[in-house]
């Protein structure tokens, strides 16, 4: 890995990396900073960076209109719920597709991945009706439920290219040693493959946290997610820059922070196989 | 190594999840079928009735579908060039040595985290709104006209936002690609003399097809029912200028309430999505044989 | 071990009934109007004279709440036990019995003393089926200084040909103050509102008397060619994405010479909290051609119970209290008389507080010169003014509303924007079964 780099040449990569990586970030910092504004120096023409008057009265604003806490809460566990019970319905099936394979698994993947494709708003009112029926409209377990359903394929083919790589001959002699089909899944493969599996339920969480359709039509006040509580936001009330600005980073800071800090280990698994 | 007994269990322990996955998407989609050849508004209750292929007709007739159906194609490969392209220019940059690269990284994969709604909401209010926007400021800066993104370049202002969330996903793909590039065979070329183009052409791109490939199938599948960055900024206008498949279904069903109506233009899209799918499959299955 | 259990098997069931046994939650679904908001602000009046009652409140952008609440009520989802819905939806809910009565609201409510304008859109067959929130028509709103600068004056009912002449003098693309600021946005309540409103004073039509579609006529080509004139050449940039937030922010920072829109407007910039122009805005009633018919529509926001709610009487405390005289008593005494929820009752234009406020006038005569009933020139089998009250309006509305839009942004001529809207509202109005 050890390259030999003249000081020259890394200080103009340097340059660009950080140019190319502040535009690219630029419209974060740009929303962060302006929900310390007042409304007035929000669209201040020519645009203000640094040198203004920091204020928190715009979250106080946006608190005072929602519950951001409870808000948060219902993201923190629809996120949190569909990741664990996609993971205890797709290591199974990762399993078997990565350590019996058999000339239907890729299809069965393939089909998997193809739910994913089908419009939502094409489904909307059969399964608000259907949603209806069972009681689920607005509660956590309903939207919990959808949300393993729709990124279940992901899951299970992030597990299958992970556990993929894992030789098979280590299972075979666990198995060997009496480790019965549980035990071998649970204490062999599992430990193995944590990165995978972090990495998967690191994705997994981000996707929930942001989908925005089935969170938004299938929820009222007490199962609704921050994806609502920005919906309340979205057309402008006279002068609101300020204030948006502040409920988007209410809605998205705590998703990024939780990004940043595990994004070695996201990283790490995010490959889908691509690298061998 | 697969033993009689373990393909027993194999079987059994992948069923919940295609079991679950069938059910997730027949019963919604038999539903949708049945409500697909019904006259049926949600406004007009107790008047449901069969009209056979009425509302097949009415949409696939609907001006609005073949414009629908380019935009989705539109935005579908505008997006894909856009992220593969420049995923691979940063892949490539950030893959040098420099001075801050865990800083860098994390201020480029940042855009992946924020929800499309908030995504689509700063980008118009903030950035192209005409009047107040940050662009705006920019153009008149240097003494031009602003530019109404939202107005006169519609569909191109969505590629832009979509793309700026997905950059990041394709970039990460692509790098952990090229770090696992065999250092050696380049350094090789390197000194073969082959210049600088070559290297990346017969080498290093071959070399990333693989996560090309992922990265094409995963957007793919995300991108063909892109709608809370339209209903934001565009509402699909102006005209139907920005309007997908999604969002034509979307304003079928739930604008107007015209269930039926909505439900034959779904079954439309989830078949032409299977037809997408299967051309994927195709090329990913060739690609990602293990 | 025994008694601690005990003891906290206690301390919950304390908790519980002091928390509320009695405590019924109600759903309401509203939208991110200022007014709106506002209300949220105030609910500890509510809670003192309601303790037994938690509200919980839902707040969305226009088109999702009608989305929302709209889908709820139809499939009786019961998500929502008071919904804010407009004039449009509530004669055709309560047709269909989806919304409660509220004949029954106490005589200290005092329904008669609704603005009749307002009231008689939300009554099917002598019940009540909402009680209005705010109700709203559209005037002239203008920048007295500009006016001035320009030399002209406003009359206190302005000819279309003269708000075109100082949208004229008004305008200064240099400075960014644009003439006039009208909806672009493609929506049936955006855009569309606006001009179906403006070609009823143009004596254009949506459909004749055997429901056919009339946007082949000469007066639409008139109405849209005038409004992509005026829009064109004294309007702001980006003007095909702005309805009434967007404009109102315009205005609020000094961009527009001019703005035709919803009365409620009036409260907001004059303001000088949230306007920077609060002290130099005039009002003026919607511009005329001298057909007999003005451009203004009238609306109302209400609050409605859907019919499914198993909590009627709660909701009911609660609508009876956003809605009555002591509310805007309550706004007015924290806020200020001009920022009260205004269209709505007779006495708050009696109360000689109010009178003071400069735009309670313009709004109460603007309300009671709309008349749904006789919307337009010519004789229509149907009632609304900005909109036509049958149920496949909204998706007409806005299918109509793009191609309006697309004519403004530059997309295509007037004439295309016509000729699709006619051929598109022919074949919704055969899908639907009004024509052969």
């Amino acid at each position: 890995m050890a390259r030999s780099v003249s000081t020259n040449r890394k200080l103009v990569t340097t340059f660009f990396a950080w140019v190319v990586g502040l535009a690219i970030f630029f419209p974060i910092l740009w929303t962060i900073l302006t929900s310390f504004k007042t409304e007035a120096q929000a669209i201040a023409d020519p645009p203000i960076f640094f040198n203004f008057h920091w204020t928190l009265e715009n979250y106080v604003t946006v608190q005072e209109r929602s519950n951001y806490f409870r808000h948060f809460w219902n993201s923190v566990v629809l996120s949190g719920g569909s990741t664990l019970l996609g993971l205890i319905i797709a290591i199974p099936a990762a399993w078997s597709m990565a350590f019996v394979p058999s000339r239907r698994t890729k299809d069965i993947l393939m089909w998997m991945l193809s739910t994913k494709m089908l419009p939502p708003v094409g489904v909307l009112v059969p399964m608000y009706l259907i949603f209806r029926n069972l009681g689920l409209l607005d509660t956590q377990i309903g939207l919990v439920i959808v949300l393993t359903l729709i990124n279940l394929p992901i899951i299970v083919w992030m597990l299958y290219t992970y556990f993929k790589e894992i030789p098979g001959e280590i299972l075979e002699a666990a198995r060997m040693d009496g480790a019965t089909l549980r035990s071998e899944i649970l204490y062999v493969l599992t430990p193995m493959a944590i990165p995978g599996i972090a990495s998967t339920v690191l994705l997994n969480i981000i996707l929930a946290w942001n989908e925005a359709f089935w969170t938004l039509n299938l929820t009222a006040a007490k199962a609704a997610p921050l994806t609502a509580f920005i919906a309340s936001y979205s057309s402008p009330e006279g002068l609101f820059y300020a204030k948006l600005s502040a409920a988007s980073t209410m809605a998205i800071a705590p998703i990024l922070i939780m990004g940043w800090f595990s994004q070695k280990q996201l990283v790490r698994g995010l490959t889908f196989g691509a690298v061998k | 190594m697969a033993t009689k007994h373990s393909r027993a269990s194999a079987r059994i322990m992948i069923s919940p999840a295609v079991i679950l996955l069938l059910g997730w998407m027949l019963i919604p989609l038999s539903m949708t079928l049945y409500f697909s050849f019904l006259r049926y508004n949600l406004l007009m209750p107790g008047m449901e009735e069969f009209t056979g292929l009425t509302n097949y007709k009415y949409f696939l007739t609907d001006p609005a579908f073949f414009a629908a159906l380019t935009n989705t194609i539109l935005l579908v490969c505008g997006v894909l060039l856009v992220t593969v392209i420049g995923g691979v220019f940063l892949a490539l940059l950030l893959d040098q040595p420099f001075f801050g690269q865990g800083i860098v990284r994390i201020l480029v994969i940042a855009p992946f985290f924020v929800m499309p709604t908030v995504s689509a909401l700063v980008w118009k209010n903030m950035f192209m709104n005409p009047v107040n926007g940050l662009f705006a400021h920019l153009f008149k800066f240097f003494g031009l006209e602003p530019f109404d993104f939202l107005a006169q370049a519609p569909l191109a202002s969505i590629i832009g936002i979509v793309s700026w969330q997905w950059l990041p996903f394709a970039t990460l793909i692509l790098l952990t690609a090229f770090q696992s590039l065999d250092q050696e065979q380049l350094e090789a070329s390197e000194m073969d003399g082959a210049p600088w183009i070559k290297r990346f052409w017969f080498i290093m791109l071959p070399h990333l097809s693989r996560a090309i490939t992922v990265v094409i199938l995963i957007q793919t599948i995300f991108l063909l029912s892109v709608f809370a960055e339209i209903l934001v900024t565009t509402n699909g206008g102006p005209g139907t200028a920005s309007t997908n498949l999604t969002y034509l279904i979307y304003m079928q069903s739930l604008l107007q309430f015209d269930v039926g109506g909505g439900s034959a233009g779904g079954v439309v899209a989830i078949i032409l999505a299977n037809i997408v799918a299967i051309f994927l499959m195709r090329m990913i299955g060739k690609n990602l044989d293990a | 071990m025994n008694t601690t259990f005990r003891t906290l098997m206690g301390a919950c069931a304390l908790a519980a009934l002091s928390a509320g046994a009695f405590a019924e939650t109600i759903t309401v679904a509203t939208v991110n109007n200022g007014d709106m908001i506002r209300m949220q602000g105030l609910m500890d009046d509510f809670y003192a004279k309601h303790p037994d009652i938690e509200v919980e409140w839902v707040t969305l952008e226009e088109n999702v709440l009608r989305q929302r609440v709209t889908q709820d009520v139809a499939t009786k989802g019961g998500q929502f036990d008071v919904m804010t819905i407009g004039t449009y939806e509530v004669p055709i809910w309560g047709e269909r019995g989806w919304l409660v009565s509220l004949n029954d609201l106490p005589d200290s409510y005092d329904i008669d003393d609704i603005l009749p304008a307002i009231r008689d859109g939300l009554t099917v067959d002598d019940e009540l089926y909402a009680a209005p929130f705010y109700g709203e028509s559209s005037m002239v709103m203008y920048r007295t200084d500009l006016m001035e600068k320009a030399g002209l004056t406003m009359p206190e009912a302005p000819t279309w040909d003269f708000i075109k002449e100082a949208a004229a003098a008004m305008t200064d693309k240099e400075g960014e103050v644009y003439g006039i600021c009208l909806r672009g946005k493609a929506g049936w309540g955006e855009n569309m509102a606006f001009l179906t409103a403006m070609s009823n004073s143009f004596g254009a039509k949506w459909f004749d008397m055997d429901w056919k579609p009339q946007f082949d006529s000469e007066e639409w080509k008139t109405t849209l060619n005038f409004y992509l004139d005026l829009m064109n050449n004294y309007g702001p940039p980006g003007a095909s994405g702005n309805g009434f937030n967007e404009n109102l922010s315009l205005f609020q920072t000094g961009k527009c010479g001019m703005w035709i829109d919803a009365t409620v407007a009036a409260s907001f910039v004059t303001n000088p909290n949230d306007s920077s122009v609060a002290d130099s805005v005039g009002f003026a009633l919607a511009p005329d051609n001298g057909l007999g018919k003005r451009g203004n529509w009238l609306w109302a926001w209400n609050l409605g119970i859907p019919a499914g709610t198993q909590k009627v009487d709660a909701a009911k405390a609660f609508v009876e209290w956003a809605t009555s005289k002591e509310y805007t008593a309550l706004v007015a005494s924290k806020e200020g008389w001009a920022n009260v929820p205004p269209g709505t009752r007779q006495s708050l234009y009696m109360n000689e507080e109010y009178q003071k406020v400069p735009f309670a006038k313009m709004t109460l005569e603007s309300i009671l010169s709309a008349d749904p009933q006789h919307p337009t020139v010519d004789e229509v089998p149907y009632v609304g003014v900005q909109f036509v009250a049958i149920p496949e309006f909204q998706g007409l509305g806005t299918a109509v509303g793009q191609q309006f839009s697309a004519a403004l942004a530059g997309q295509m001529s007037a004439e295309q924007a016509l000729d699709n809207a006619q051929k598109l509202t022919e074949r919704e109005m055969m899908k639907a079964g009004y024509i052969k």
